[in-house]
């Protein structure tokens, strides 16, 4: 046995990048698509890549998060289960390997 | 749950509920800990039940100490400091299973802050990128929505890693009183006792702690926040699964030290972060010296007797010490107020009670 457990060690940072930071930055992503100005306006397939996001300049103090484009909605709403599914997804992980059989 | 508090993300009170509840669900999620705690650190077969109880004096004395003072010091740290000083003055140094306290509990200390503050420098860093199209408000709305959500997670990883602490040693207790075989895992009593007491103690004693790591290291925003916490519950939930002991309040200071460095700007108070560091170098040392001693007092008094001194004079730290935080006394009415230099708020003016 060595002192340092190197793979658990890689595991821990590649793994909880992938978790710590991955996982919001996709909720980052989420919000911004949620945020796509819409309404009746209907925007084209290109919207992925433009991704708009509104009028930087319009009032800064303009909370809403919902800026009502109903693919950007969609979008998000994928994202959101994503994560959801994601977290869960950990936490059986962890549960499975936390409970080992008992040892006699 | 610290930094969603700070935020403002959730209510005080909710915020210290939640996170009971949450800790309670995380205790049974994964026993890798309580194992590692119960037979990887000292010799099952050397240990009698005087030295847990010595141990249990030993960090408990030095963990009061340093919640006194607001210091997020590992209790996991002094736990098992207080452990193995009594092992040692009990049975030697051969009763320590070295390997496994250095590459299960010292190891983990000093590399997790690390990680834990690369992954939310990372996070936050990405945080910004992504949402830089947002309006400031629409931005902060949003990740405090997030920020529920991760603060959840961590509070479950709290549950994985240090409700397994307390487990491990009552583990410990039962088979050195041979209850329980050697290697065993912890019954199913100890791990509700345990959960529910780590969820009421969250509810109880978490504002002081609540308020250094929220607002004494950096000032945050939501993003911040929630890069902060989805970090450490990351690292945590993972570490625990290797049944890695390591602190949640290291890893928690970590990220949120990386939070300050992911963006542009952030102050972050490395005074404040130089003395948690300090108070951690010295935990394991100290609650080592404090559970040696109070092993040498039960022995010297012998018996029973001697194991009941010990527990008293724990009892009469324990009420000196909560005697003396009434004075300075942090809460859900407070927890926020503006950072004066030290974990107490300054107190309120008697008139200005608008």
């Amino acid at each position: 046995m060595s002192w340092i457990n190197l793979s658990a060690l890689w595991k821990i940072v590649v793994y909880g990048l992938i978790a710590g930071a991955g996982l919001p930055a996709l909720f980052a992503i989420g919000l911004r698509a949620l945020a796509w100005p819409g309404g009746a306006r209907v925007q084209t397939a290109g919207a992925g890549a433009g991704s708009a996001g509104g009028d930087p300049t319009a009032a800064d103090n303009n909370d809403r998060l919902v800026g009502g484009n109903v693919l950007g909605m969609l979008i998000a709403a994928i994202i959101f289960l994503v994560i959801l599914a994601a977290l869960g997804w950990c936490v059986y992980e962890v549960y499975q390997i936390g409970h080992p059989a008992v040892k006699k | 749950m610290a930094t969603s508090i700070a935020t403002k993300a959730l209510e005080p009170r909710v915020a210290v509920a939640l996170s009971g509840v949450l800790n309670l669900v995380g205790a049974f999620l994964s026993l890798a800990v309580a194992a590692t705690i119960a037979s990887g650190l000292v010799s099952t077969k050397l240990v009698t039940l005087t030295v847990v109880a010595a141990g249990l004096t030993g960090g408990i004395v030095w963990n009061l100490l340093t919640w006194l003072l607001g210091i997020p010091s590992s209790s996991s740290h002094a736990l098992i400091g207080g452990v193995i000083g009594s092992t040692l003055a009990a049975a030697g140094g051969h009763a320590v299973l070295w390997h496994g306290l250095v590459s299960k509990v010292v190891l983990p200390a000093v590399l997790s802050p690390i990680i834990a503050a690369l992954v939310a420098a990372t996070g936050t860093w990405l945080l910004y990128r992504i949402s830089r199209k947002l309006t400031n408000a629409a931005r902060q709305h949003g990740f405090r929505i997030g920020q529920i959500g991760s603060a959840c997670m961590v509070s479950l990883a709290h549950g994985t890693n240090d409700a397994q602490k307390t487990m491990g040693v009552i583990t410990l207790a039962l088979i050195a009183n041979k209850t329980l075989a050697s290697g065993s895992n912890a019954p199913f009593w100890v791990i509700l006792c345990c959960a529910l007491a780590i969820s009421l103690g969250t509810y109880i004693g978490g504002w002081r702690v609540i308020r250094t790591l929220g607002k004494g290291l950096v000032e945050i925003e939501s993003p911040q926040g929630m890069a902060a916490e989805s970090a450490s519950a990351a690292v945590i939930l993972l570490s625990s699964s290797f049944g890695y002991s390591l602190s949640t309040t290291h890893v928690a200071t970590g990220s949120i030290i990386g939070t300050g460095l992911g963006k542009k700007g952030a102050e972050v108070r490395w005074n404040v972060a130089g003395r948690m560091a300090t108070a951690w170098v010295f935990t394991l040392p100290s609650a080592a010296l404090v559970g040696a001693g109070a092993f040498a007092l039960a022995h010297v008094i012998g018996g029973t007797l001697g194991v009941v001194v010990d527990l008293i004079i724990l009892l009469a730290v324990v009420a000196v010490i909560y005697w003396k935080s009434r004075g300075s006394k942090v809460d859900h009415k407070n927890v926020n107020d503006e950072w004066t230099g030290s974990a107490a708020p300054a107190e309120p003016e008697p008139a200005a009670a608008a």
